[in-house]
């Protein structure tokens, strides 16, 4: 793309005219500092050596140790099942609710109660839920993990899909039924195309959340469900191999590609 | 259902009625609007009259009073069962769609055959001189044109009735004085009554065959522009429309109106009033003079044909060939 390269190129010059060239400095040193982290777990997870800490040598040996370890893979489908799970309860209550919210009341208290699990503290919400399922006689199992998760993802759904409906027109649902459709029609047709990328960066957040969310799964988990945040815990506390840098590096490949998609598919709604 | 008694009259709304908390949006409002006519709402932001336009396409409920149409009780159906459509003020395009498509929206929903609506979208986009745009976006669209779908996408429902909704508000200034033109030779051409609601006495004026003024939740009166402009109800009415000046009437609750235009200058100690030429202004067609009076608040506006030969300063005298009293308070 020659013109995005000119762009840039004009930018920096332009940086060295107004004498804010020396930004890129800080800007480079934060990015370092928030990259690091991540650059050196990548690096570390083609260690030849046992230690998570000293080099021995490029290998692909942890990855090759990474897929035979049923253990963990297991815990990986555990995850990705609750997260999925949850990620589709979450969407679809968080998306009606926040339209209610929106649209038909006034209320900042319920507004307020509707977000309050996504600010609460993970440990209130993992005792809260923990006393529940024990009073209403739910036995702990991977199904409880995914009604917590679908429980605080809920939140964060409404809180981003709210926040997109209140920058919306209201009137475009009034012309709807102004052209003779019903509530429903309504919705389907022109509110949910013009808050769909809200609802598309709300259910990756609960996606990625659920993922990695430890202390509520860890209080309501059945004695033999482990998802992966709390079998990489157990492991680490036995001695971090590179297995765990492997295992992170493939997550952060992962990640970053949903991320990248679900942004390009949200740039091509928001540009039609 | 009530029938109405009064042929050729379309919408007659009887004592509608509606409050914000203390504040009366809509106070006893009646009116009738008649078949084929083109009706302005007219008055102050606040004065009520985007209340009873939305009251009349069902956004909002009066808390007493009827609203009819054609004899039948609008007010007991919901807004997508009322043969009446609305053109909102930022036209309320829906942006993921087609132009094409914004247009067909509103005949899909009475589930008309698909050959149907293909064809009354491509002669409505006719119409209003956009059979080009038919695939764009209404981001791709300027604010003239955007105006025309939302338009189209209105009057294609074949409405009794179109709402509009300070429709050239959003529009520049030239763009808005060919819109002006166009609607009324579009609501010729269709054949819909039009009620517009707007703050503009201008725009009112040149488009609408009957106006009525609203100020405060109540009709204040409703007539032709010549009949509104030659005889306004009120001084409310009298200063709303027009420039006007305001001289001491009969009584204290009434003042004498004359019209810069009925005014003329005449050698000082001949006319009625007299005083001192503020300034003069040259529009081109006419030129106004500004005299400034010692018995008045405001300075006195003559206009005259053509080039002024009034020169600053000067003394000058005030005629008039015509005046009207007015009374002080709102109806």
């Amino acid at each position: 793309m020659p013109s995005r390269t000119a762009g840039r190129a004009a930018g920096r010059a332009a940086g060295r005219r107004t004498g804010l060239g020396w930004l890129w400095l800080p800007l480079g040193l934060c990015a370092l500092f928030l990259y690091l982290p991540i650059l050196v777990l990548v690096a570390m997870s083609f260690n030849g050596g046992g230690s998570a800490y000293r080099w021995d040598g490029f290998s692909f040996r942890w990855y090759a140790e990474l897929a035979r370890d049923s253990d963990l893979i297991e815990a990986v489908v555990t995850s990705l099942g609750i997260a999925t799970g949850a990620t589709a309860i979450a969407t679809v209550l968080g998306t009606l609710l926040a339209v209610g919210l929106a649209r038909h009341t006034r209320s900042k208290m319920l507004e307020a109660a509707a977000m309050a699990p996504a600010i609460l503290p993970d440990l209130v919400l993992a005792i809260g839920l923990l006393a529940f399922f024990y009073m209403a006689g739910i036995p702990k199992s991977a199904l409880t993990i995914l009604l917590a998760h679908a429980a605080f993802g809920t939140a964060f759904v409404v809180a981003v899909v709210r926040a997109r409906l209140a920058g919306s027109d209201a009137a475009l649902e009034e012309a709807s039924r102004d052209l003779g459709a019903g509530g429903f029609s309504t919705f389907v047709l022109v509110t949910l195309p013009s808050i769909a990328p809200a609802v598309v960066a709300g259910a990756l957040l609960v996606f990625t959340l659920s993922l990695d969310e430890f202390v509520i799964a860890y209080f309501t988990a059945g004695p033999t469900t482990e998802t992966l945040p709390i079998t990489v815990y157990a492991m680490v506390r036995t001695g971090v191999t590179p297995e765990i840098n492997a295992l992170a590096t493939v997550l952060v490949l992962i990640s970053v590609t949903v991320v990248v998609v679900a942004a390009r598919a949200v740039r091509r709604t928001e540009k039609s | 259902m009530t029938q109405s008694t009064t042929p050729g009259v379309l919408l007659e709304v009887r004592e509608a009625s509606r409050s914000f908390g203390h504040v009366r949006a809509l106070d006893s409002v009646s009116l009738t609007i008649a078949e084929n006519e083109f009706f302005a709402l007219l008055g102050p932001s606040g004065c009520g009259k985007t209340t009873l336009l939305r009251s009349i396409a069902g956004f909002e409920h009066p808390d007493s009073g009827a609203i009819l149409l054609g004899g039948r009780d609008l007010l007991a159906l919901p807004p997508n069962k009322r043969p009446v459509n609305l053109m909102f003020q930022s036209y309320a395009l829906f942006p993921h769609l087609s132009v094409a498509s914004n247009v067909a929206y509103g005949l899909k929903r009475e589930k008309l055959p698909k050959a149907e609506v293909t064809q009354r979208v491509a002669e409505v986009l006719d119409t209003v001189g956009l059979q080009t745009m038919a695939d764009r976006r209404p981001a791709q669209l300027s604010g003239g044109q955007r105006q025309r779908v939302a338009l189209a996408r209105a009057i294609v429902k074949r409405p009794r009735l179109l709402l509009l909704d300070e429709p050239l508000s959003a529009l520049d200034r030239k763009v808005r004085a060919e819109m002006q033109l166009e609607l009324k030779r579009l609501q010729h051409e269709v054949g819909i009554t039009f009620v517009v609601v707007t703050h503009d006495q201008e725009e009112a004026m040149s488009m609408a065959d009957r106006i009525a003024v609203l100020a405060e939740g109540r009709v204040q009166q409703v007539a032709s522009p010549l009949e509104l402009y030659r005889h306004p109800a009120n001084l409310f009415v009298a200063d709303f429309i027009g420039t006007s000046n305001l001289l001491a009437g009969p009584s204290d609750r009434e003042r004498l109106m004359v019209r810069p235009e009925d005014a003329r200058l005449v050698t000082p100690g001949e006319g009625t009033l007299s005083g001192t030429v503020l300034d003069t202004q040259f529009q081109g067609g006419t030129s106004t003079v500004a005299v400034e009076v010692s018995t008045l608040a405001k300075p006195f506006l003559v206009c005259e044909p053509g080039a002024t030969a009034a020169v600053r300063g000067t003394e000058v005298g005030l005629v008039w060939d015509h005046s009207v009293v007015v009374g002080e308070g709102l109806a």
